[in-house]
């Protein structure tokens, strides 16, 4: 009886909606200021560009327990020859205070348009990774990380 | 020249042509200006704000950091096999030092 629900399904159902009603409401959420004033600082980043969705892999935990360290890496697909390589990376933390992390920059030497590094959340938050051709395309992903403990300092 | 605990991994050996993957970390505190000491003062900022990475002197990757990078920054990137010869890792300090190590690669 595949789409008979039975009881146990029904309960871990609610447990889920629950914990993550608890998780929200413990946490103070990203606010729309947030998101603002990270567009700014993108829009800084790539020269008022308007990115396009693809072509970037943001790898991120989908909860972070401690906000001090949270590991990430960006892939871009691309070929890294002299011709069509990734320029630069940009990461930026919507929800942190300074919501710039890094800028990575890539020649065609780089073989592969690819990082990883650890960075510090202060709350739950979407994390964005903008990266720019060398024929001036701007693509972007987005990823979202419920963090547990904050790791800006107090 | 500061000394600082500074570690990359290199492959000691590639083939021509091989992407090969490179990892560092260095030990710093990464000071981001946000935080309090027990008298409630702010404790001023003081991180490594530029990392650059060079290939028998030519510039092959960089980045810029930011106090969102975390203490004793971690970071691995991926360089082309092209040419044997010397990394220079080069970490930049607010305060103006700048911490080097360098590393060797031969390709074949």
């Amino acid at each position: 009886m595949p789409n008979a629900v039975d009881r146990r399904q029904v309960l871990l159902g609610a447990g889920g909606i629950g914990l993550a009603a608890i998780t929200a409401a413990l946490l103070p959420a990203q606010t729309l200021a947030d998101t603002a004033a990270a567009n700014e600082t993108i829009s800084k980043l790539i020269d008022g560009a308007t990115p396009k969705t693809g072509k970037v892999t943001l790898k991120l935990p989908q909860i972070a327990e401690n906000g001090n360290t949270v590991q990430f890496s960006v892939k871009v697909d691309s070929p890294m020859s002299d011709t069509d390589y990734v320029k630069a990376v940009h990461v930026v933390a919507e929800g942190n205070p300074a919501p710039e992390v890094a800028s990575y920059f890539f020649t065609s030497d780089s073989g592969k348009a690819e990082i990883t590094a650890r960075m510090r959340l202060g709350k739950t938050q979407t994390i964005r990774a903008v990266a720019v051709m060398n024929n001036g395309a701007v693509y972007e992903a987005r990823e979202e990380v419920k963090v547990t403990i904050g790791g800006c300092g107090g | 020249m500061a000394k600082i605990a500074a570690r990359v991994k290199v492959p000691a050996q590639a083939k021509k042509g091989e992407i090969v993957e490179i990892k560092t970390t260095v030990a710093h505190k990464m000071e981001s200006g946000r935080r309090k000491d027990k008298q409630g003062k702010v404790i001023p900022r003081k991180i490594i704000n530029k990392f650059v990475c060079t290939l028998n002197g030519k510039k092959v990757f960089w980045s810029d950091w930011h106090p969102a990078i975390s203490a004793n920054p971690y970071l691995s990137f991926y360089i082309r096999a092209k040419e044997s010869g010397t990394f220079e890792f080069s970490w930049y300090d607010d305060d103006g030092s700048v911490y080097k190590t360098t590393a060797k690669m031969a390709v074949t």
